[in-house]
């Protein structure tokens, strides 16, 4: 019995530039698998795949319609090359933002952790900021000024002395009782500052 | 930096048979079927006809 030959790629290739089209159909369903499969194994996305399958069989099509293919008996590495070079112009136009996907067991997100604080703790800690600077305002005067002077200015205990003009014992002084009396307001009030 | 590798490398068991969407492939074909390259003196034009 006879054996059928499968046409060539060469002879697939040339039926097209002719005019058939079902030429085109079968050289797509030859080699989809390993042309998909190459894309596949270097975007990770099968929309992304898709795409440039798409846009290497449009490049294709235009230069075999436009009578510049040289035939060297070389259809599938021409393809290749040109769906090799989309994935580069893929990746180029995705490096000012590009993405991170979790694969398997490694997850991007394991290694980058956001620090800040949650809404709900950001609140709670805008409150008690707001409750404490109420506080503060009950101190006595020379007090509350050099509490102010080393938490929101953070100057030296040096510093506070030389711009109250007291000594620095008086100055370290009065922070202590600035905090005592702190102390004393909040269980007072039976206050809770607790984040 | 400290380099950071995954613990697994990527599988390729699950690229085996996998293709494309076959309404990719129906556009490439349509694709194909409107194209036209009309030449005119030494220039070519892409029309598509739809």
């Amino acid at each position: 019995m006879k054996k059928i030959e499968s046409p060539t790629d060469a002879q697939l290739v040339s039926a097209y530039i002719a005019g058939d089209e079902i030429a085109l159909s079968k050289l797509i369903n030859n080699h989809q698998q390993r042309l998909y499969n190459f894309i596949y194994s270097k975007v990770y996305d099968r929309d992304v795949a898709d795409d440039i399958f798409q846009d290497t069989f449009i490049k294709v099509i235009r230069t075999l319609k436009r009578g510049k293919y040289n035939e060297e008996g070389k259809f599938l590495p021409w393809v290749m090359r040109i769906a090799h070079n989309l994935v580069i112009d893929h990746f180029r136009k995705n490096k000012r933002m590009p993405k991170f996907e979790g694969f398997g067991d490694f997850d991007i997100f394991d290694f980058i952790k956001d620090d800040g604080l949650n809404v709900e703790k950001q609140i709670i800690k805008d409150q008690i900021e707001f409750d404490l600077v109420g506080l503060i305002d009950e101190l006595p005067e020379d007090q509350k000024e050099v509490l102010n002077m080393r938490i929101f200015k953070d100057m030296s205990f040096k510093e506070i002395a030389v711009s109250t003009d007291v000594s620095i014992n008086t100055a370290l002084g009065r922070m202590r009782y600035a905090l005592i009396n702190l102390r004393k307001i909040i269980e007072k009030h039976n206050i809770v500052l607790t984040n | 930096m400290a380099k950071l590798y995954a613990k697994k490398p990527r599988s390729n068991k699950n690229l085996e048979g996998i293709k494309p969407k076959q309404e990719t492939i129906d556009f490439i074909l349509n694709y194909s079927k409107a194209l036209k390259i009309v030449t005119y003196k030494k220039e070519k034009f892409e029309t598509i006809l739809n």
